[in-house]
């Protein structure tokens, strides 16, 4: 496969091809958050009110808004890490939609292996793993044979400039940079049909930023949809088909 | 002649009854072992109570009785047991294990073939043969009800892993009929291949334990063993002293100050049976 | 895909204590669930419940659609043997003390039949290997063993059948905490490559992050919140899972 051997993301392919274009990957619906902090009296925090975002395959949605507004609270509710008070978030997963806030354990789960990825702004580093397992697991856990899980590994890392001397050592050592881009390795390695990404680029220098610019407009073309916070506003106009503004709620309690 | 004051067999009647309800329920179950009233005997715990009261419940008044410890019927054990049954029946005793129809043993299996009609009454000392590897009485018992021998292997595991080879070499465990573990009593482990198929039958009496079991006759008894570590009954490298048997089991003595070993059988009466060597062939 | 073990309507009291009220849960094969909460808040009852090992006063366990306590024990025993696997907080209650590591490992291949000493002794080394011990090892007995090799020695000889579903209590209790992440992290990579189903108790919040698909928050013997690990943790509903998780560091 001379995708893998240059490090471009497999792509699996989207639920409906590209006969679905114009159909929506991600969609969701009045959806509303609030936060009721018990430890503090009940104190309930409104944060989403009726948001309403529907993101195509190969479209790429920059959420915008003042810090605070609830950009990353938005991407936690679409990735299912948040519960959501009121509203639905539709995923398209295997020919359906699946509304990830009400979907059982298991059924997020799937949804997350084969069709939903997030990058994070922090690696969540597991203890002990080398590096190249990190990004070739969600591979493999979709099936990938280890020995290509781990090849395809090892080309996106040193796509994203992370020597081959490094692939092997855990990245709990690692540089705060360095450790963005084994977490950008990860989400992109797999070819979700949805891909959320949170600042993917915060705290990469102007190279490896343009080699994050280059793998998402390949994703793109490959049929992914995309909605990401980049508070880099240079990346953001060179990947962004549209933003969707998210305003700060007014007290409302 | 019975002596005067006691019952035939020295138990009354309906503890014998009790005794062969516990020894035909024992037979029905091969290797189970059946609780019993063990009663007060004569002599003190671990000189025989239990193949004693196994003896006193079957005996009748034709029956011919042969005595032996460890292999010989003339040793101190052998000879107060039959001289007792002599006293309380009046029975025949012999020294023949041919002309005998009870056999009570302390740690040997005779070298002759035993044959139907027979009964071969072992003393047994601790009936549990999983009582080293498993303290809780109750929780052997569980094993034995699900034939949960997992543990007896590990032990065999163990001495192969250490020493190379199983290295218990008396009271080697057994699987009677393929259901139920079994202590075969302290006999050697050379002794245990006699067990398999045995036209007499075996009867296991543990007095202290208040235990019974048996194996009927031409009942399967297999000792342990892993497919590639086989069971290897073992013997003294050696010819008996006297009658120069390679066969046999032997006794090991030392005969004098600078340590000097013979050997020498341990049933006495296969020995006695055998012509002796010339003095020469020493 | 069905569910592996199944409970429903779990009652347990001790005199007044509810040491479980109206519990129920399902894992499905694979699948890694933890049961967090304080002490006393009713999981290790929980836990013994649903591997037969103590009866519910109402409610039922099933196991591959039969009830465990009512199938008797030589047949919930052949269970713990063969489909299901215990690892107890203190690898003592779990291991045998006098029996090599060896031996341990190889007790339930002997129970459920091997009967090749040289397949069991390859076995063993084998599995040692995969807890990280040396296999140079596989004759020395448990005590002489540290803690966190003990544990693994218990996760070696539990996992050599390859159990279907494996009871886990406060596996990482009693250990140091660098010894807690690599036992955590042997767990978690075996786990998943065996496929596993593990039912958890923990009151290690960070160790469920780690390991667990799901998750179930218990408290006065009632599960007063459950779902997906990152979920519960990160957006915790009720007052009890905020209070938990606030009372950790950064898991």
């Amino acid at each position: 496969m001379s995708a893998q051997d240059e490090g471009r993301p497999i792509q699996s392919s989207t639920p409906d091809g590209a006969a679905a274009i114009g159909r929506h990957a991600i969609r969701t619906e009045a959806l509303s958050k609030d936060f009721t902090l018990h430890l503090q009296g009940g104190l309930r925090i409104p944060v989403l009110r009726d948001v309403d975002l529907a993101v195509a395959p190969g479209e790429c949605v920059a959420l915008a808004g003042p810090s605070g507004a609830g950009k990353s609270t938005l991407m936690r509710c679409l990735y299912g890490n948040y519960g959501a008070g009121s509203g639905h978030v539709w995923v398209r997963h295997d020919g359906r939609d699946v509304d990830i806030t009400n979907a059982d354990a298991r059924e997020v789960r799937a949804v997350r292996r084969d069709t939903l990825g997030y990058v994070s702004q922090f690696l969540r580093v597991i203890p002990r793993v080398p590096t190249q397992q990190i990004v070739a697991e969600p591979l493999m856990a979709r099936g990938v044979p280890r020995e290509d899980a781990m090849a395809h590994a090892a080309a996106l890392l040193s796509r994203l400039n992370l020597p081959a001397t490094l692939h092997g050592l855990p990245p709990a050592t690692f540089s705060g940079g360095e450790q963005q881009r084994v977490n950008l390795a990860r989400g992109f390695a797999p070819g979700y049909p949805v891909l959320l990404l949170d600042e993917p680029t915060a705290s990469l220098d102007a190279a490896n930023r343009d080699v994050v610019v280059a793998l998402i407009a390949e994703a793109k073309r490959a049929g992914t949809a995309i909605i990401g916070i980049f508070h880099d506003t240079e990346v953001r106009d060179r990947v962004a088909d549209r933003l969707y503004e998210v305003a700060p709620l007014q007290d409302a309690a | 002649m019975i002596e005067a004051g006691y019952n035939f067999g020295y138990l009354d009647e309906n503890t014998k009854r009790m005794i062969r309800r516990a020894l035909l329920q024992a037979v029905a179950l091969p290797g189970y072992q059946v609780p019993f009233g063990s009663r007060e005997m004569p002599l003190p715990y671990g000189w025989g109570t239990g193949g004693i009261q196994v003896t006193a419940s079957i005996i009748g008044a034709d029956d011919v009785l042969k005595v032996i410890d460890q292999g010989a019927d003339d040793t101190t054990n052998a000879v107060s047991i039959r001289r007792f049954f002599n006293r309380v029946t009046g029975v025949a005793t012999t020294e023949h294990t041919g002309e005998a129809t009870i056999i009570q043993t302390r740690h040997r299996v005779p070298e002759a073939t035993l044959r139907e009609g027979q009964v071969l009454v072992y003393q047994v000392p601790m009936p549990e043969p999983l009582f080293r590897l498993e303290p809780r009485v109750a929780e052997t018992k569980r094993m034995h009800a699900l034939a949960d021998y997992g543990l007896m292997h590990v032990k065999l595991y163990e001495d192969i892993a250490r020493h190379g080879a199983a290295t218990t070499s008396y009271n080697y465990p057994v699987l009677v009929n393929r259901r139920y573990l079994m202590s075969p009593s302290p006999i050697p482990a050379f002794d245990n291949p006699k067990l398999d198929m045995m036209p007499a039958l075996q009867l296991f009496g543990a007095g202290r334990e208040k235990r019974i079991y048996a194996v009927p006759p031409y009942t399967e008894v297999k000792s342990l063993d892993f497919d590639d570590h086989p069971f290897q009954p073992a013997r003294a490298n050696a010819a008996c002293v006297i009658c120069g048997s390679r066969e046999s089991y032997l006794d090991e003595l030392i005969v004098d100050d600078g340590g000097t070993r013979h050997f020498v059988c341990s049933d006495t009466d296969y020995c006695a049976s055998r012509p002796p060597l010339q003095e020469a062939a020493e | 895909m069905s569910a592996l073990l199944t409970a429903e309507g779990l009652h347990l009291h001790f005199g007044k204590v509810a040491a479980l009220d109206d519990v129920a849960l399902e894992i499905h094969p694979g699948e890694v669930v933890a049961i967090v909460g304080e002490s006393g808040s009713g999981k290790t009852t929980l836990l013994r419940v649903l591997a037969g090992m103590m009866a519910p006063q109402a409610g039922q366990v099933l196991y591959a659609g039969e009830d465990v306590h009512a199938m008797g024990e030589a047949a919930r025993r052949r269970l713990m043997r063969s489909d299901w696997g215990f690892v107890h907080q203190n690898p003592r209650d779990g291991l045998r003390l006098r029996v090599s590591a060896g031996g341990n490992v190889g007790e339930r291949l002997m129970a459920a039949g091997a009967r090749h000493y040289g397949d069991i002794r390859a076995e063993a080394t084998e599995w040692l290997k995969r807890v990280e011990i040396d296999p140079a090892r596989i004759d020395d007995m448990p005590l002489q063993f540290s803690g966190g090799m003990q544990q693994r020695l218990q996760i070696a000889r539990t996992l050599v059948t390859r159990p279907k579903l494996v009871f886990m209590d406060e596996p990482t209790g009693g250990l140091d905490v660098s010894v807690q992440a690599r036992l955590l992290d042997l767990i978690r990579a075996l786990v998943a490559e065996l496929g596993l189903a593990v039912l958890i108790v923990t009151h290690d919040i960070a160790a469920a992050r780690l390991l667990a698909h799901r998750m179930l928050v218990m408290r006065r013997g009632q599960v007063v919140e459950q779902g997906l690990t990152d979920r519960v943790l990160d957006d915790p509903q009720h007052p009890y899972t905020q209070l938990l998780v606030s009372s950790v560091l950064a898991a």
